[in-house]
């Protein structure tokens, strides 16, 4: 009687220290350590028009995470873009492209490196192709961690990297 | 006559006022403009059921307005990508709605996503009502 009694005082604090204790798991597994290891950090969109048009849905992604290529041909398909309809007047469009182009990986003042594994003739079309991005995460982020409900997608890079808005995506 | 207009006009503007502190001109506008093609009076009831709806004929993992916004238009949703979404309520967030460009581009893409289809003027006038009311 006593002990079923206790029981039922303690179970609701133990289950409220375990689920404390997951969220503390999946806290650690994705606690940002904010500083690049070595690496420079991102030059962060800075353009009015493209941080609020890029970033009306995901994160304005830093332009040199992609070729020059790359973002010609995501531009070229706004209506389309990764299944959501994402056009804009012809004149924003040209201005983001203009903007994303000129601050491309491969633009002048690029970092090669961000190239590396990427064929000529390859136009990667999602930041997560990249040899680079997949190297990066590789073997230290479970695959389990993007399903999480509180990052959702692979696209929501500041679910983990809390710096990311000021181009911070160091190791993690 | 001059006394009796002015009064009608102080009627007016207590009525706007009593309708809420929420009455912002450009909205109102944007709103008036939609109930004017429609031809019908905005009704924040048929905006809620639409808001809440499973409408189909859209992507099937965006069915409803509350796939991405949630179910209270006063709390954040969240995109697809992972991304916050602020609140659509008018309560919260005082500048929906008084962007006409804005209103359309998003009514444009997310009707689409959403239905299949464009909105009609009535849905979209509907939708403002109920948000203006929350």
């Amino acid at each position: 009687m006593r002990t079923s009694r206790l029981r039922s005082v303690l179970w609701p604090a133990s289950a409220a220290l375990t689920s404390a204790g997951i969220v503390l798991a999946v806290g650690a597994l994705m606690a940002p350590r904010a500083v690049a290891e070595g690496g420079a950090p991102f030059a962060v969109v800075t353009d009015k028009t493209v941080q609020t048009e890029c970033g009306a849905c995901h994160m304005a992604y830093p332009p040199g995470m992609l070729p020059t290529r790359s973002w010609q041909a995501i531009m070229g398909k706004l209506d389309d873009h990764f299944g959501e309809n994402a056009a804009l007047d012809a004149k924003t469009t040209k201005h983001i492209t203009d903007y994303l182009i000129a601050n491309a990986a491969d633009a002048g003042g690029g970092s090669a490196r961000r190239l590396r594994g990427v064929a000529s003739d390859q136009t990667p079309l999602r930041i997560t192709e990249m040899p680079w991005w997949i190297r990066e995460h590789r073997g230290e982020v479970s695959p389990s961690a993007f399903k999480d409900p509180r990052v959702k997608s692979k696209a929501n890079c500041v679910a983990c990297h809390r710096g990311a808005a000021k181009g911070y995506f160091g190791d993690d | 006559m001059k006394l009796k207009s002015i009064s009608i006009a102080v009627a007016a503007a207590l009525v706007t006022a009593s309708a809420g502190a929420l009455a912002d001109p450009a909205r109102q506008a944007i709103l008036d403009g939609y109930a004017a093609k429609a031809g019908t009076k905005p009704s924040p009831e048929r905006g809620k059921a639409f808001f809440l709806a499973a409408h189909g004929g859209g992507k099937p993992e965006t069915a409803s307005c509350t796939s991405c916004h949630g179910q209270d238009p006063r709390s954040a949703g969240r995109t697809r990508a992972g991304k916050a979404i602020e609140p659509m309520a008018v309560s919260v967030m005082p500048g929906r709605f008084t962007d006409p460009a804005k209103v359309e581009k998003w009514f444009g893409r997310n009707c689409n996503t959403v239905l299949g289809r464009a909105c009609t003027d009535a849905e979209k006038a509907d939708f403002i009502a109920f948000m203006a009311s929350q």
